[in-house]
């Protein structure tokens, strides 16, 4: 039997909302209308924050550096996590588990230890140089570059990569495969031809979290790279910490909120899938 | 234009000679993938040009393998596999030229209808003119005309498995292989994608091999079967040949019903004796394999039983045996009747006609045949 309502009354199920509804409101909606508000001059109507942002000649030179690292490191998790999350379509599920265990490390250590971890490992003839060292590179240096941070960086960011990618690639029948190749294409080129183009949701997926986390980090080029060679949330955590300029502060923060979003539209209309972002989000939460 | 298909095989990129599609040799192939028997087992059988070829046998008996051996898609673990005489085992699966139909019909979810026929013709680098008016050519064979911009997800599982028949059949290739390729569809659907499949296998004129699980559909659509069981080849032969003339218990059983009379190991050149009736035996009837010793079987089809109340009635010079009226099953163009037989009751099948009411559960009968209705095989 079903019950009548009025129809103005929301059917009750949305009742189960209203927690997380006010939660979310609470911890992230009010601070983030305050930092806009607040970079629009707190009702003066001003974009003075904002043209500073353009003609102070650090925050751009930032935030190409930003996008370039972040760039970087999702290349390198795509090119680490494909094989990898392939693989792990391909073992049995013990295996299987393994693997997910292996990449969903980093979770289960605290940012701090990770990091310090990578700084002992990263330093001047440390444990990682003299490895590369015994392939004759002998003059690479990872403390206080780019290239160390990206590496810290990708370790995290893998899972972000691979989980959405096993997901994609999970849900290709590899029969389709042998399908190609009954039909004249070897095994590279059905690949290429038939499995790549349909794990494409996955890559725009993983491509675009790995992006926008990589966009954020904080400790990891603060304790590994060079202040010469900040980040955007170095700069950010600068002007609210130490130059009390939170105007400026939300302006760029405004900014690079905005960028941010753009990217994921764009991605999403390339043809990720925003559904397995949501998954994914969910199982490994979002701690950095 | 299905003589235009089969003409420009002639021309196909692979320098093939087609025609009426190629001669499929398989000597002694076996393939063991390390469980408590080989999947396939020692299987030797030749495939004649043009011929339409079933792989008939219960799940697990080996069918798919042996396809995807003769495919590619498997290595031979000993054996050989020829081509027209060429020697493939080795050849991977992509230069083979054969056409391959799966049973969840394996279509590119991100190609159109036409992009999918395309596929292999793009694979072989023929001219673009010639791709479209191929592809245009098999839509009308398969009947698809104008659903060449549409997606696999926007088509039915019948269309969309008509779609994978002229993806496989467009390139000309040397055969063609189906692993259940209506396994998926429902039962009219079946029957009239059997009867286009028939069509194309006489239109197109190729090697055609077809793995089913269901009797039925192999009689209906083979010049032979091949009969798998365990891994081997229980018996190979027409449609008419494996119902009529089986070789042993099992093709008898998997083929049509019967009723079964175990013989033991007793001799089967002279009448034999089952519980205590003693019957006459047609030499003509006893299969090649059940001469040489070892426990047989007398099998009759449900069609060649009679059903009288008395022994007095049964025709002189036919066998019979007493029965019980178990059960009556109304099949519309006829009846079944399911008797409990002899002193042990064991299950036999009559077939009588759907006018004949005469006849109850529970009761006493006595069912007869002509001892060259009867076939004696090996148990
Ligand atoms: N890739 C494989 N690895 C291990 N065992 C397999 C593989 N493919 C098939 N088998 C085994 O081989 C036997 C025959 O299988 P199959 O050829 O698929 O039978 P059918 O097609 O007649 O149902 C089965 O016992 C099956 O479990
Ligand atoms: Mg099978």
């Amino acid at each position: 039997m079903m019950t009548s309502r009025p129809r103005w009354l929301p059917h009750p199920g949305w009742l189960l909302l209203i927690p997380a509804v006010a939660l979310l409101g609470g911890i992230l909606g009010v601070p983030l209308w305050q930092s806009f508000w607040r970079s629009i001059g707190s009702g003066d109507w001003t974009l003075e924050h904002y043209s500073a942002l353009f003609t102070d000649g650090v925050t751009l030179k930032v935030l190409a550096r930003t996008g370039q690292a972040a760039a970087v490191v999702t290349i390198v998790t795509l090119l680490l996590g494909y094989p990898y999350a392939y693989l792990m379509t391909r073992v049995g599920p013990l295996w299987r588990s393994v693997l997910v265990v292996m990449v969903l490390m980093p979770f289960w250590t605290s940012a701090l230890a990770r990091n310090f971890g990578w700084l002992i490992l990263l330093y001047d003839n440390g444990l990682v140089q003299r490895f590369i060292a015994l392939f004759g590179f002998d003059d690479v240096v990872l403390y206080g570059t780019a290239q160390g941070v990206t590496l810290a960086m990708s370790q995290v960011l893998l899972p972000f990569m691979v989980l959405p990618l096993f997901s994609a690639l999970g849900g290709i029948d590899r029969r389709l495969l042998l399908a190609a190749r009954s039909l004249g294409s070897p095994p590279l080129v059905a690949f290429w031809k038939v499995y790549f183009p349909l794990s494409r949701g996955g890559v725009v997926a993983g491509c675009i979290l790995t992006f926008t986390l990589a966009c954020g980090f904080y400790v990891t080029p603060a304790l590994i790279g060079s202040p010469r060679e900040s980040l955007i949330a170095q700069l950010l955590g600068q002007r609210t910490t130490q130059l009390l300029d939170f105007a400026g502060a939300g302006a760029l923060g405004t900014l690079v909120l905005v960028v941010t979003l753009v990217l994921v539209w764009w991605a999403n209309r390339m043809g990720g899938s925003m559904a397995t972002i949501g998954a994914v989000a969910g199982q490994t939460g979002t701690r950095r | 234009m299905t003589i235009g298909i089969s003409r420009s095989s002639s021309t196909g990129p692979a320098g093939e000679p087609t025609g009426k599609g190629a001669q499929i040799r398989l000597e002694s192939i076996t393939k063991d993938f390390g469980l408590a028997h080989p999947a396939v087992d020692n299987v030797t059988l030749t495939i004649e040009p043009g011929e339409f070829m079933t792989f008939l046998g219960p799940s697990g008996s080996g069918k798919t393998t042996t396809l995807n051996l003769i495919a590619g898609f498997e290595s031979l673990t000993s054996g050989t596999i020829r081509l027209d005489s060429q020697d493939v085992s080795t050849l991977p699966a992509h230069k083979r030229n054969l056409g391959m139909v799966f049973q969840n019909y394996a279509l590119f979810p991100h190609m159109t209808v036409a992009g999918n026929i395309a596929y292999p013709l793009r694979e072989r680098r023929v001219p673009k003119p010639e791709i479209e008016r191929r592809v245009a050519e098999v839509l009308e064979l398969v009947q698809l005309q104008g659903r060449d911009k549409h997606y696999p997800s926007q088509l039915s599982g019948g269309q969309q498995q008509r779609v994978a028949l002229a993806r496989a059949i467009v390139f000309n290739p040397r055969a063609l292989l189906l692993d259940e390729p209506l396994g998926a569809l429902d039962r009219n659907l079946r029957a009239a994608l059997q009867l286009e499949i028939r069509r194309i296998h006489r239109e197109v004129g190729t090697t055609l091999v077809f793995v089913t699980h269901d009797q039925e559909e192999a009689m209906n659509l083979s010049d032979r079967i091949a009969l798998f069981h365990d891994g081997r080849i229980e018996q190979v032969g027409s449609p008419e040949n494996l119902y009529a003339e089986p070789e042993t218990l099992f093709t008898a059983r998997f083929l049509g019903d019967s009723t079964v009379f175990a013989l033991g190991d007793q001799p089967v050149t002279g009448p034999v004796t089952w519980e205590d009736e003693r019957w006459a035996v047609d030499s003509g009837t006893v299969a090649q394999r059940a001469r040489s010793g070892g426990p047989t079987a007398l099998v009759v089809r449900p069609e060649s039983v009679g059903i009288v109340r008395d022994r007095a009635q049964v025709p002189s010079g036919a066998n019979s045996v007493r029965a019980r009226v178990r059960d009556i099953e109304y099949m519309g163009a006829y009846r079944t009747l399911l008797l409990a037989v002899g002193q042990e009751g064991i299950t036999g099948r009559a077939r009588i006609p759907a006018a004949d009411k005469n006849y109850a559960l529970g009761d006493e009968v006595v069912a007869w045949w002509h001892p060259d209705a009867q076939r004696i095989v090996a148990a």
